[in-house]
């Protein structure tokens, strides 16, 4: 029975359709791959899961706990219990990863200034922080900063992956978490998400590249061409493309992780 | 027997013995302005002469200059619908506990005597015209420093006082200096001894309180010769349902390798006029910082200023605007550099909000002769909603060379992707929204007192309830 299901899902950026018709059904448990080249719908997959007001909905639903969540708000699906890593996290200035984490945490608590026994106390958070900090490489020297504030891609990254261990969601989606980063920020990225994966959390890793695969071995892995669905098979789906790329679907390009400085 | 004449108090008191029954002038002052209403409130406060007719001076100032046709649309003020001086208590109060009910309960919410016993040096709070509420710490006296109100310090240092009073900003610099110079009332008076440190904040708190009533308050900071002082002031009032006018003026003597910051948080309700003139001297290599925040008010004017005097003096103006509807905030800053060698920078950052408009207005000007200056402005503007609205208005006279002058400006709005983002970890769009204005505001904010910081977010936070779709 899936906990996650994405039905016939169609959805269109500045008038022009992206995904035409996505379905996927996601276990708690399960983590599965979406795989596509350059183009093919995988950031539009992974804002309208989320409710991003630049992408339409023109059709389909996608049913979490029992309710279409193309219909809530962002922040509604957060705290339902769904979770985007963000390709690119944006900079806020101003406010401090501390009170972003905090005020997360607290809404996800559904603490909304008055009743005090929801709010995260200050102790709690520090030892929650603590663990996850570790398994992360990271230290309390970011926790000042403001959202990813001059922070390199590296930290970016595993600041999404914190703030998602923090949360503890029950789908987390993430999107091209392996692009920009070196090999040892993917091992770390890789090690605190192989740490939370479990019979509680269902993943969606959204990616171009196969490397990241490696460290969080997916279930099923899923081919997205041209916002459909063209191949959906286990992990060996995975293994076929990092041989022969996306040309079998007419796309010179290569699944093959890419080098980065 | 001796016998005691019988005097019908309130009808023939006056011309038996020269004086008035408290209760007639304290709680029944009249409306609008005249020579004998400005007489009167100079009488009642037993001043010398050469103040009365400063104040007379200033009245007839104030009547032929015309009202400023720039900036913010003045032409609603009812000059003689206003109250020109109330009295709300006869007395000053020694402690906290001894101030009235309805007092306490206003500055309660503004966690007051929280501040207080954190790092308070002394209080005084102008509640109505007239000083309530003073204490000062037995060291800063020790130290000779004095900080009082404006009205005790003319009585009890007429040299001091008379030797720096209008010197910075003469009753003919504007409409409303000269306003404030006729009618003034209340305000702090600090003075800070050569090479003596005020390490801990002297704070006041302000607030109007009666309908139509003028609130004119007069302040002057002297800091003498390498000696430091912070002086704060912030301001809330109710709602009320007539226009208020609110008309300060500020003036501070930077002496010599001294610094003074002045932190302000204004928080008048939305029918209060807000018409402030504050401004510095600065000698050699003093520094002079205005940092100032408002929220509030129907219509703000105030351009802190500073004059560089001397080489190596220094002006910083950091300031937050905040304009909801139905607010104009047009504030800026003014930098006067008149010696070489002299640096200043202009922050300001606005936010509007429900048609609000707020307007940077500055000034930099470089004499003659001051060459090797840098000055640099940054104004940011954040514009919440379609309807809001945000100008720039600097101006640049420079005649001097070798002059660094930077200008920087930006408008932007919520930015759809930030609020993405927070929404994103479940955060309400509301909650989100503020937390980006207070994130956009945090350089200021992090120039503040905590209890300031933590009162300013959540003044923030009372702004933008309700104000997301």
């Amino acid at each position: 029975m899936a906990d996650f299901e994405i039905k016939d899902l169609r959805a269109s950026v500045e008038g022009r359709q992206i995904l035409k018709g996505v379905s996927l059904s996601i276990a708690k448990g399960e983590v599965h791959a979406v795989m596509g080249p350059n183009g093919s719908g995988k950031s539009t997959l992974s804002h309208t899961l989320m409710g991003h007001p630049g992408y339409t909905v023109d059709g389909g639903e996608v049913l979490f706990k029992g309710q279409n969540v193309l219909a809530l708000e962002p922040d509604e699906r957060a705290r339902l219990g769904m979770f985007l890593a963000f390709q690119y996290p944006v900079v806020v200035p101003g406010i401090s990863m501390a009170n972003f984490l905090r005020t997360a945490l607290n809404s996800k608590r559904g603490y909304d200034g008055k009743d005090k026994s929801k709010q995260v106390t200050p102790k709690e958070f520090r030892s929650m922080l603590k663990g996850e900090l570790e398994v992360l490489h990271m230290d309390d020297s970011f926790l000042p900063r403001y959202i990813n504030d001059g922070f390199s891609g590296g930290e970016k990254k595993r600041a999404e992956i914190l703030q998602m261990a923090m949360l503890k969601p029950e789908i987390a989606i993430l999107d091209e978490t392996d692009s920009g980063l070196d090999i040892d920020s993917i091992k770390f990225v890789a090690e605190a998400v192989n740490r939370m994966r479990g019979p509680e959390l269902g993943i969606l890793i959204i990616t171009h590249y196969t490397r990241v695969l490696e460290f969080i071995k997916p279930d099923f892995v899923h081919v997205l061409v041209d916002g459909q669905f063209v191949l959906s098979g286990g992990a060996e789906v995975a293994d076929r493309l990092e041989k022969t790329g996306y040309s079998e679907w007419g796309k010179e390009e290569t699944a093959q992780p890419q080098e980065v400085a | 027997m001796a016998t005691v004449p019988k005097v019908e108090v309130g009808t023939d008191y006056k011309e038996k013995y020269g004086f008035f029954v408290p209760e007639e002038y304290v709680f029944k002052a009249k409306r609008g302005l005249n020579p004998d209403i400005v007489k009167e409130i100079s009488w009642m406060k037993q001043e010398p002469e050469w103040m009365t007719k400063m104040r007379l001076r200033s009245l007839e100032i104030f009547r032929k200059k015309p009202m400023p046709t720039w900036g913010a649309d003045l032409s609603v003020i009812d000059f003689e619908n206003i109250f020109y001086y109330l009295k709300a208590s006869d007395k000053q109060s020694k402690t906290w506990e001894e101030l009235p009910p309805d007092i306490k309960a206003t500055y309660d919410r503004l966690g007051v005597p929280e501040a207080e016993r954190k790092f308070l040096a002394g209080v005084s709070a102008q509640y109505e015209s007239e000083v309530v509420y003073h204490s000062l710490q037995e060291e800063l006296t020790k130290k000779g420093v004095i900080f009082t109100d404006t009205d005790s310090a003319l009585r009890d240092h007429p040299d001091l006082f008379k030797e720096y009073f209008g010197t910075v900003i003469p009753p003919a610099d504007n409409k409303f200096s000269a306003l404030n110079t006729a009618v003034w009332s209340g305000g702090s008076f600090i003075y800070v001894p050569k090479g003596v440190r005020v390490e801990i904040p002297l704070q006041a708190y302000f607030r109007i309180n009666a309908e139509n009533m003028g609130q004119f308050e007069r302040t002057l900071i002297i800091c003498d010769e390498g000696s430091f002082v912070h002086y704060i002031e912030g301001c809330t009032a109710p709602i009320y349902t007539t226009d208020s006018l609110h008309s300060a003026v500020v003036e501070i003597i930077v002496k010599k390798d001294a610094r003074c910051r002045y932190t302000t948080i204004q928080n008048w309700s939305t029918n209060v006029f807000n018409l402030v003139t504050k401004r510095a001297m600065a000698y050699a290599d003093a520094t002079m910082e205005w940092v100032d925040g408002n929220l509030g008010s129907q219509i703000t004017m105030k351009y802190p200023s500073v004059y560089l005097m001397e080489p190596g003096a220094k002006g910083d103006v950091l300031s937050v605007a905040f304009a909801g509807k139905g607010q104009h905030q047009d504030a800026g800053g003014k930098m006067i550099h008149v010696a070489p060698n002299t640096t200043s920078t202009i922050t300001s950052k606005s936010i509007s909000k429900g048609g609000g408009r707020t307007s940077y207005r500055g000034h930099i000007k470089i004499y003659p002769g001051a060459n090797n200056c840098k000055s640099f402005v940054k104004c940011d503007a954040l514009l919440l909603d379609d309807e809001s609205r945000s100008d720039t208005y600097p101006y640049n006279d420079v005649d001097a060379e070798n002059v660094t002058l930077g200008h920087e400006a930006t408008v932007s709005k919520v930015s759809d992707e930030q609020l993405f983002y927070l929404m994103s970890r479940g955060i309400p769009r509301g909650e989100a929204e503020t937390m980006i204005v207070n994130g956009f505001i945090e350089p200021f904010t992090k120039e503040l007192p905590l209890e300031y910081a933590v009162e300013l977010n959540r003044l923030i936070q009372l702004e933008m309830e309700g104000s997301v779709g």
